[in-house]
């Protein structure tokens, strides 16, 4: 659209498409920075909630502008580069691995399926590839570092990332399947508004797709209880020991984009992207507020994964990518492939099966919830002193009450 | 065919500032990227001179000392040397005292071990049971802040007996912290002691074995974790230890092999429960009295070589005190369970990768002062 009212005011079709590409790349470069830094700050909120602590809470309202001061205070830092050190790829690392995220936003759609930066026909290639640019941003990092922890760290994401790019792509074939194209566009007009017209509620194989994508997809973004690459607690930072000031701020930015990614990607492909029911259809907006919401939903997730496990070991991780999700994958693209043959003539069929999808789905979720309200709300009572807590669990039924059991000591007592 | 690359081992400094060794360790390891060729475990950078010290000072005057000499137990720490100089002179501690002394030394332990156990999970990434953790042993604190007013360096025992009683409703609040923490450490073990992923990484990770344990002089846990039932509350008892029933947990081989992390790793947690039975047990029989026998202000005990020892959280701690009849120590020696849980690494770390490294460090509950003195 604006191509075509630049080009109606005289502007050369070529300068016109420059002009909109620089302005799509100034608004996603700006987006990533802003949601980056506003991500750091919920995950922060999060991972105190759930360790009983309180968190950044003290720039802006509730430490909502904690990012801010993270940004200033890392940019006015030294930029150091150490002795030994690979200065020009030192210096390049940082902006590739900015480059390798940014790039995935060109075909992230934004809410309505229209509504893409470049939608390109292979949409979902595109992605793959450029995602593993990644790799090569923290080699570089690691071997320009001159540190051997580094290096480790290095060759730890380099073993990690390749492996785990074969689930995540094959993970993504189901729902390519289902919608027959690669095109972003398409993949998320094949999807209704509906829990039942989601690909992921599709099939059992569409989902156990979804599961390998998600789970490949952690690993990918270094994050608990795959990431090994900057494990602290062995590799002091991985890839990014030597890194300080604004250099380590691109590396964390990337970092927090790319959860956005995991999320905007599993939307659009799996959670039915920006389709909202027909009523609402006419609200502006309805559209982006939907899809960012779904999007929020799985960062919720990957959160949640990072600060409840533990960290996998090297041959343990490879294990699982090779031994446990490689084969998975395979069973969810030839299962697919087969329920795909045995029902593409009965809709009926399909329609039941995507029902009962939802509806086992929506029943393991509230026992999950049930499960962990009962922790949620322990939690909570119990920052505050054991006495509450015991109160609480006399009340839910947990515990007996104390008095009754004295009292039934001292019958036994006479 | 023929030519082969030349390759050689890289020597990675671990440490003394690295975020797993707890305090200052380093280890100097060969690997060729991520098995462990060769670790050589390199101590004494918290070195502070504390066997020195106790030569300089009064025999009451070192008790404070010895809550530095390992400030995650030092309840236990007091105690030992205590103890000691009561056998020298042959005080007769008063009842009361020696039920507080196991009280306060039991929660102690408990407070200890939820670090170790904590450190553990956070070394292996998991951070939020270690933040869980502290908050738990917050309450301890808050216990032991009550009989004594401080939260770390105690200093409650002394020589004949404890420095003051405890408030009146403290049982009562002792008795409310273990109903709460029993539970609480249920969900502790629901979030990650019973974890796959993170029994995956301590099963039959530094397997030490019953003749290494004992042959390499491992004590406390690490050496019950080896499958040896061995704790001095029971087989050289002292204090009121003998009255009280509780059970030595010992590794049984629970994930595959018998001396793995994770059996050490469960043997803490079995030495929670049995410490809280023990307090439950002390809550009961506690009698009313003094705290402190009268002890003179110059102590002056005889001539001789006396050595005292008791179970602290990690492991045997035993005082050798050599006395010239003077109002201070001729010369003490102070044995540590860390200091022995360290020599075991070189024999145990060849072949495994260096993250197992870093769960044997954590299982084996190493801590920095206790290790150097």
């Amino acid at each position: 659209m604006i191509i075509e009212t630049m080009t109606s005011l005289g502007v050369p079709e070529l300068l016109a498409k420059f002009v909109f590409a620089l302005l799509v790349a100034f608004l996603s470069i700006n987006f990533i920075a802003v949601y980056a830094g506003v991500i750091s700050v919920v995950e922060r909120r999060v991972a105190a909630k759930m360790q009983s602590r309180v968190g950044p809470n003290r720039v802006g309202p509730q430490g909502s502008l904690q990012w801010l001061a993270d940004g200033i205070k890392l940019i006015l830092k030294e930029d150091l580069i150490p002795d030994g050190a690979d200065r020009f790829l030192f210096k390049l690392a940082p902006f590739l691995m900015a480059a390798g995220v940014t790039a995935t936003f060109a075909v992230l759609p934004w809410g309505p399926s229209n509504a893409i930066a470049a939608d390109l026909n292979v949409g979902v290639l595109y992605l793959i590839s450029v995602t593993a640019l990644v790799v090569i941003a923290t080699l570089m990092a690691a071997w320009a570092s001159n540190n051997k922890w580094s290096l480790l760290g290095g060759m730890r994401a380099a073993a990690m990332i390749v492996s785990y790019e074969i689930p995540v792509a094959m993970g993504l074939l189901p729902a390519i399947m289902i919608a027959g194209s690669l095109q972003m566009s398409t993949l998320a007009d094949a999807q209704g508004w509906a829990p039942w017209d989601w690909i992921v509620f599709n099939n059992p194989f569409a989902m156990l797709g979804f599961l390998l994508f998600l789970t490949g997809s952690v690993a990918e973004s270094n994050r608990t209880p795959f990431d090994l690459t900057e494990a602290e607690s062995e590799l002091v930072a991985g890839y990014a020991t030597e890194y300080s000031g604004f250099r380590f701020a691109v590396f964390t930015l990337a970092e927090f984009a790319n959860t956005w990614v995991v999320g905007a990607v599993s939307a659009a492909i799996f959670f039915g992207a920006g389709h909202v029911p027909p009523m609402l259809a006419a609200l502006p907006g309805a559209a982006v507020v939907v899809f960012v919401a779904k999007t929020f939903f799985v960062v919720l997730i990957l959160m949640w994964f990072r600060w409840t496990l533990p960290r996998f070991r090297i041959d343990q991780m490879m294990d699982f990518s090779w031994k446990y999700m490689l084969p998975l994958a395979l069973v969810a693209f030839f299962g697919q492939a087969i329920y795909f043959l045995g029902t593409w003539d009965q809709p009926g069929i399909q329609i039941v099966v995507s029902h009962v999808m939802v509806l086992a789905f929506l029943g393991v979720f509230f026992l999950f919830i049930n499960r962990v309200a009962i922790n949620v709300k322990h939690q909570g009572v119990v920052v505050n002193s054991p006495q509450t807590e015991i109160a609480y669990l006399e009340k839910i039924g947990k515990i007996k009450p104390a008095v009754v059991e004295d009292a039934a000591e001292s019958e036994e007592e006479k | 065919m023929g030519k082969q690359l030349r390759t050689e081992l890289m020597t990675i400094n671990m440490g003394p500032q690295h975020p797993s060794t707890h305090g200052v360790i380093r280890f100097i390891i060969k690997t060729d990227g991520e098995i462990v060729h060769e670790c050589e475990p390199d101590v004494g950078y918290l070195h502070r001179s504390i066997e020195k010290i106790g030569e300089q000072m009064t025999w009451q005057g070192f008790v404070p000392f010895t809550d530095r000499v390992d400030y995650l137990a030092a309840m236990n720490a007091n105690w030992a040397f205590c103890l000691g100089v009561e056998q020298m002179i042959g005080t007769e501690v008063p009842r009361r005292a020696e039920f507080l002394r196991v009280m306060v030394g039991e929660l102690n332990r408990i407070s200890s071990h939820l670090i170790a156990i904590g450190a553990t999970a956070m070394d292996l990434g998991g951070f939020t049971p270690f933040i869980q953790l502290l908050r738990e042993r917050e309450y301890i604190n808050d216990l032991l802040e009550l009989a004594c007013g401080a939260r770390l360096t105690y200093n409650y025992m002394c020589i004949g007996g404890v420095h003051y009683d405890v408030p009146q409703n403290w049982n009562e609040k002792v008795a409310e912290f273990l109903t709460h923490f029993e539970l609480a450490m249920e969900q502790m073990n629901r979030l990650i002691s019973y974890n796959r992923i993170f029994i995956n990484r301590m099963a039959k990770v530094g397997t030490v074995t019953r003749e290494d344990a004992i042959g390499y002089n491992l004590v406390g846990p690490n050496l019950r974790g080896s499958g040896v039932q061995f704790d001095l509350r029971r087989n050289h008892p002292y204090s009121v230890y003998p009255e009280l029933e509780f059970d030595v947990p010992y590794g049984q081989g629970r994930e595959g092999e018998v001396g793995d992390s994770y059996d050490r790793y469960y043997v803490r947690l079995e030495e929670i429960r049995e410490s809280i039975k023990i307090i439950r047990q002390c809550i009961k029989m506690i009698p009313e009295g003094d705290v402190k026998a009268k002890v003179k202000n110059s102590i002056k005990p005889p001539v001789g070589v006396f050595h005292s020892k008791t179970e602290t959280p990690r492991g045997e701690t035993g005082y050798l005190i050599e006395s010239d009849g003077k109002t201070s120590a001729y010369r003490i020696k102070i044995r540590t369970g860390s200091f022995t849980a360290m020599s075991i690494i070189p024999k145990i770390a060849p072949g495994m990768f260096i993250a197992d490294l870093i769960a044997v460090i954590g299982s084996l509950d190493v801590v920095a002062p206790e290790l150097d003195r």
